[in-house]
């Protein structure tokens, strides 16, 4: 009998627990972000918004590569487990087209959207209207040590070329003393070593698709691009460099292991932060480099906030991607945190704050970068896709990954270019035309 | 001599492999006292001054408590449902036979061999419409419906050590099914129900899978609470490790207590 009790018991407190919860949610947006430092900031100051509006904010905090899948399936579903969706210029396009996210119009005028960098906004937007808004933007850049430079009597032109940035990693390459002269992507994967790989290839006059949507990975610009990648890397990089990725390379070039390292603006805060970095006072940073064309040379990305249209509290959500995105927000990181802080790379206002200049030396440069930056115009052929370091069709996802896989291996030495190349052409080119694109 | 020269020489093995296994857990535990700066120092450092930010760092604003409380309502949860159904299920398997009970049997294990992510559309969109999405007792379900193969195997098991004249005996007795198994069977096999219950309870707590990817912003395990602490976009190793530190700490906790039920358990019917 008393078993039975029991059972029951439990049966009931496990019941009303699952209806307290759902009680709870009359006011309350479910927020899936990615983490970064910069999200971090986010939830630590959230509570000013939440005394403000009375909202409260949920967060699903959750891995890049897992955010993306599991808000693609709850979007896609339209279950409505999410309020807010934090995703990037990749996604906002094609989830606009099918009609999976909120147009975002009358923002009020406090809000100032032509103060947000005119490239970072096009990157949001389909057939002409705002689906999401920046929280932070990045591009690419050369960050190199200015010490090491110094010994070896070097010096970093602030436009380097690949050509330069393989004859100073040969100078100051010092295996026995564990420094290598460049730290490069190499880890497989469409945000990894794709990301990086497809703007190398840009700038060296490549492109994926031509105007007919047939795959270039085997044109002379991908083979010189790649057999470049792959003899740099192998003579001058880190051992295992098929294994590394953006934050391993942080963590060499934190370490003091790297001369140089051509990589995203956000590790810019980590680098010159002395509780982060080894390297903080001696490292320096230039454009990203260029070979013969600078079109496509940097990429850009912006982590951004959207309205699933499938969310069930839309006005209130729509305050709170205002709230994050605002110039008020941004003040209100550089009064808890510092100027050097604050979310890079969206609005104009920031770069124009002396306060910010001053406690950001590598500010201008990131500037630069995002608003030089043209999705528009990737490569130096025309090509039918927009993005930089990807291609903007659902079916990129997939190639990204695969070709990836068979770049490491270049790298990794299974395989050599050519193999490489031949297997990603013909991988590229199937997962395409099943796509649908081109053809016959 | 020669003998306890190998006994010897089979303990270092096993100190070795027992060391080799633990290896990643220790590793994280150490890295969870450092700075991030430490984490990543390249050679790793074995002697530094270890600090308590990263756990800090990883409650904060995380809603810890949520979701170990998430945790252990569903490894529990699941746990009870999955014996409670188990139990008769068992208890008919092995005292009252019949034609299809082996290959009942291995069907029922054959479940465990779809990989889940084969099962994933179908099950979200049936959560969906039934409004079990992000909710604990969605995941208590699955979870009970993942034990139960093994649950039942395991109770099998046990049952099957039990001479069945006891059980005819009270038969003979005038005693009912359910008096039989109620007064006979349960306490008999107690032992072997507690370490049932035990595994069950373990494989709850480390499932990742389902607790990802059916959750959102309630009903999310200390599986999804690890998962935020993974990133590509800066430093988060130190941290990473505490949060996994708390993740398994009660597991870990509650295994070793229990760990001469589970090793039983786990044991069983191998050596006869």
């Amino acid at each position: 009998m008393s078993m039975r009790r029991a059972v029951l018991a439990v049966a009931l407190i496990l019941g009303g627990g699952a209806g307290a919860v759902r009680a709870a949610r009359a006011e309350t947006l479910a927020v899936a972000i990615v983490n970064n430092p910069d999200m971090v900031t986010l939830q630590k100051l959230s509570p000013a918004f939440t005394k403000a509006t009375g909202i409260h904010l949920n967060w699903v905090v959750l891995p890049e590569n897992r955010l993306r899948q599991r808000v693609t399936m709850d979007v896609a579903t339209k279950s409505g487990g999410f309020d807010v969706v934090m995703i990037g210029p990749y996604e906002t396009p094609l989830w606009a087209r099918s009609g999976w996210l909120d147009k975002l119009t009358n923002l009020p005028a406090s809000y100032d959207l032509d103060d947000v960098f005119p490239t970072v906004r096009d990157e949001l937007s389909y057939k002409g209207a705002l689906y999401a808004l920046p929280f932070y933007a990045e591009s690419s850049v050369t960050y190199y040590r200015k010490d090491l430079f110094k010994k070896a009597g070097l010096s970093m032109p602030a436009h380097p070329t690949y050509t330069q940035i393989a004859q100073f990693a040969n100078k100051l390459t010092d295996k026995a003393h564990g420094v290598y002269g460049v730290c490069l992507r190499g880890l497989p994967g469409m945000g990894e070593n794709m990301a990086y790989i497809t703007t190398l290839v840009n700038t060296f006059g490549g492109r994926w698709f031509n105007m007919k949507w047939q795959p270039q990975l085997e044109s002379p610009a991908w083979h010189k691009a790649i057999s470049f990648y792959v003899k740099l890397l192998r003579r001058d990089g880190p051992p295992n460099a098929a294994s590394n990725g953006f934050t391993e390379n942080l963590a060499l070039f934190a370490a003091g292991k790297c001369a140089m390292w051509v990589d995203s603006t956000i590790a810019a805060g980590s680098l010159y932060d002395p509780s982060q970095s080894t390297v903080a006072k001696v490292t320096g940073m230039v454009d990203a480099p260029v070979q013969v064309t600078p079109n496509g040379s940097h990429w850009l990305w912006a982590w951004s906030f959207a309205i699933p249209s499938s969310s069930r509290h839309e006005a209130a959500a729509k305050k709170f991607i205002e709230w994050a995105t605002s110039k008020q927000y941004i003040e209100m990181v550089a009064k808890d945190q510092g100027w050097v802080a604050v979310p890079a790379g969206t609005r104009k206002s920031t770069y124009a704050n002396p306060a910010y200049l001053a406690a950001a030396p590598f500010a201008p440069l990131v500037a630069h970068a995002v608003e030089t930056a043209d999705t528009k115009h990737p490569t130096a052929t025309p090509v039918p896709y927009t993005g930089i370091q990807y291609v903007d069709i659902p079916a990129f996802d997939g190639i990204g990954t695969s070709v990836g896989q068979d770049m490491a291996g270049a790298l990794a030495g299974r395989m050599s270019v050519a193999q490489a190349l031949k297997r990603a052409q013909r991988s590229a080119k199937n997962a395409i035309e099943a796509a649908g694109y081109g053809g016959p | 001599m020669q003998r306890s020269f190998l006994s010897r020489l089979t303990g270092l093995a096993a100190w070795f492999a027992a060391l080799l296994i633990a290896f990643p857990i220790i590793w994280m535990l150490v890295t969870a006292f450092k700075t991030e700066r430490a984490a990543i120092a390249v050679p790793p450092l074995l002697i530094f001054k270890p600090v308590l930010g990263s756990f800090a760092a990883a409650t904060a604003q995380t809603g810890y408590l949520s979701f170990a409380l998430n945790s252990i309502i569903v490894s529990l949860g699941a746990t009870l449902f999955a014996v409670i159904i188990a139990f008769p299920a068992a208890y008919a398997m092995a005292f009252r036979p019949g034609r299809h009970t082996q290959g009942l049997l291995i069907w029922m294990l054959s479940t465990k061999m779809l990989p889940p992510v084969g099962a994933l559309v179908p099950v979200y969109l049936i959560y969906r419409d039934v409004g079990l999405l992000d909710t604990r007792t969605g995941l208590i379900i699955l979870n009970m419906l993942m034990n139960l193969p093994l649950v039942i195997w395991m109770l099998f098991s046990f049952f099957k050590d039990i001479p069945a004249a006891i059980l005819e005996a009270a038969l003979v007795d005038g005693v009912n099914t359910r008096q039989q198994m109620q007064h006979l069977l349960l306490p008999l096999a107690a032992p072997g129900i507690a370490s049932t219950a035990l595994l069950s309870i373990i494989l709850a707590w480390n499932e990742s899978f389902w607790s990802i990817n059916l959750t959102a912003a309630h009903a999310g395990t200390l599986a999804a609470f690890i998962t935020r602490f993974s990133q590509p976009e800066g430093l988060f190793w130190a941290k990473l490790s505490a949060a996994s530190v708390l993740a398994v700490a009660p597991v870990l906790l509650f295994g070793s207590l229990t760990q001469r039920h589970l090793v039983r358990g786990l044991t069983f019917g191998a050596v006869k």
